[in-house]
């Protein structure tokens, strides 16, 4: 492998991330010594189980965070702040909710100054694109809540970010939206050749969609393995029902069990420690 | 199928509160006259419900009720754009700068409980015996909630738009008036709410103690005559007029308010 990043086609760079809060309880590290790369144009998904970090990560990648050690870089640009290449889906609800769906959707086309015209245009093809047709001039209060982040993701979009960050988007989904909207992503991230990075606590998700799954330990949040996923694309879900795809799942879900007791064992201790204090 | 059989729908629930809230109304009317009528109130004290409603009319002709209206009116709509414009400018500044938050905000709380109206000498001292007294007084009283409400809804903006600004790059001034501000706007409005109703209030009173302007003087006027009947109308109407405003302002804040 070249040492060049750029030589590797790496587009975003992660090196030696660390990220430690303090806390009631002392200090915690919630992301301990990350590194890993992105190519152009590669989906890759980091799962791990709830409280490992994922968050705080897509918090650093995204220029959010100031706090921390290491270095991100984008196409070979040290990144100090939001990168204008980067689009962020967050994980909680995050319309506006003084907005219309379209002008949701149009928001970061409004920043660049185009012309209304133009960019409801704009938004309305975005909004097509995760099947909302017909929800235009809603309020974010009139939907669902997958819905909406449908909206945050429609609004991602329409920026056309080059990279394209999302933390736990479908979260909030039924298992079925999930499942489409998740080919609907895939379509648009082929169509439009995004490198795309997906943090993600659902392993079906992330076997689906990605071409690499990192996974992460439990607190401290370190990578314990990454999984290459050979399945043909253009893949659509249906793809879930195939053997490999189990396969791959089953790989997956042992590396994460371990992980996951952890955690669990940990917030019961941390539940029992706060009902002795109580006491 | 009897009565008792078909479950109330929510609309005519409230059409039977409304009526039952009216019936009490009444009621409670008519058995005041009663009491008076017998002679166990005296009349000098409470005229009689009847002799307050035909004095209405009395207010309408002859002392022209409804220009002392646009009077306090106006007088209230001044104190109200001042107040929205300077409660919302200082409530952003203490936002912003969080010593000045720190070290006024109690204080702000603490006035907007005291009874501010009682410092109306001051101001006759400053400004005379004329609107701006009123105007001053019903701007000062509105003020707290306005200040309270704004930094309130602004440092209640949920993180994650804030986040979302921040990723699409805005600047200071855009992260404000596109995120920050929007989001607190139905917060801030209950804030002028308040604020408005506190100012009608006030505005009123001063009236009545400078003896100057609008409703508030005419019922001093009225009572300084001794005119017992339409002081209680006159009253009865400031009430009334109050009361419509509220519900105004309830309705006006419910359309301003998308759906969340
Ligand atoms: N600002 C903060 N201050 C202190 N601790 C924090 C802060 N943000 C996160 N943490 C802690 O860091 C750890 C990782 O949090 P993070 O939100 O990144 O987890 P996550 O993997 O995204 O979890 P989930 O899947 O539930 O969203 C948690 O233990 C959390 O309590
Ligand atoms: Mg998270």
């Amino acid at each position: 492998m070249p040492p060049d990043p750029v030589a590797r086609n790496a587009i975003l760079v992660a090196e030696d991330i660390i990220v430690r809060f303090d806390t009631p309880e002392g200090p915690l590290t919630a992301v301990d010594n990350v590194s890993f790369e992105v190519r152009q144009g590669e989906f890759l998904s980091v799962i791990g189980p709830s409280g490992c970090g994922k968050s705080t990560l897509f918090n650093v990648i995204g220029g959010l965070l100031s706090s921390h050690e290491g270095i991100v870089s984008v196409a070979g640009e040290t990144i100090s702040g939001p990168h204008k290449s980067i689009g962020m889906v967050f994980q909680e609800e995050s319309t506006f909710p003084w907005r219309t769906v379209t002008d949701n959707v149009a928001f970061p086309l409004e920043l660049v100054g185009m012309s209304k015209a133009k960019r409801v245009e704009r938004a309305r093809h975005f909004i097509s694109l995760v099947g909302l047709d017909g929800f235009e001039n809603r309020y974010p209060g009139e939907l669902s809540g997958g819905m909406r982040q449908r909206v945050s993701l429609a609004r991602t979009l329409a920026c056309e970010p080059s990279i394209l960050l999302m933390d736990e988007p479908f979260a909030a989904l039924d298992e079925q939206t999930r499942l489409l909207l998740g080919d609907k992503v895939l379509q648009i991230q082929q169509q439009l050749k995004q490198t795309t990075l997906l943090i993600t606590h659902n392993i079906t998700e992330a076997v689906q969609m990605s071409d690499r799954i990192l996974v992460m330990t439990y607190r401290p949040g370190k990578l314990k393995r990454v999984v290459e996923i050979n399945l043909p694309r253009p893949r659509t879900s249906e793809i879930v029902g195939s053997e490999t795809f189990g396969r791959y799942v089953a790989q997956i879900w042992n590396d994460l069990r371990e992980e996951a007791n952890r955690g669990m064992r940990d917030e019961e201790q941390n539940a029992l420690r706060q009902e002795e204090q109580a006491l | 199928m009897t009565t008792a059989d078909t479950p109330l729908v929510a609309s005519d629930r409230d059409s039977v509160a409304r009526l039952v809230g009216f019936g009490t109304f009444v009621a409670s009317l008519l058995v005041t006259e009663a009491v008076i009528r017998i002679g166990w109130l005296n009349r000098f004290i409470v005229p009689p419900p009847s002799e307050i409603v035909a004095s209405f009319g009395r207010l309408f002709t002859e002392e022209h009720i409804a220009y002392r209206f646009f009077f306090t009116a106006g007088e209230c709509l001044i104190a109200g754009i001042m107040v929205t414009i300077c409660g919302i400018a200082i409530g952003v500044l203490m936002q912003r700068y969080k010593l000045l938050q720190r070290s006024c905000e109690t204080w702000v709380a603490a006035f907007a409980s005291a009874p501010l109206v009682l410092t109306y000498p001051l101001f006759m001292v400053i400004f005379g015996r004329n609107a701006w007294t009123i105007i001053m007084m019903g701007f000062l009283s509105a003020l707290p909630p306005v200040i309270l409400k704004t930094i309130e809804g602004i440092s209640g903006t949920r993180k994650v738009l804030v986040n979302v600004g921040r990723s699409f790059n805005l600047t200071a001034t855009q992260q404000f008036w596109k995120i920050l501000f929007p989001a607190a706007l139905p917060t801030i409005f209950v804030g002028i709410r308040l604020g408005l109703i506190f100012a009608l209030i006030n505005v009123v009173g001063t009236e009545f103690l400078i003896n100057f302007g609008g409703l508030g003087q005419l019922i001093n006027d009225l009572a300084e005559r001794y005119d017992l009947a339409g002081t209680y109308a006159a009253i009865c109407f400031v009430i009334l007029v109050s009361v419509l405003f509220f519900m105004a302002l309830e309705k006006a804040e419910r359309w301003l308010r998308p759906v969340d």
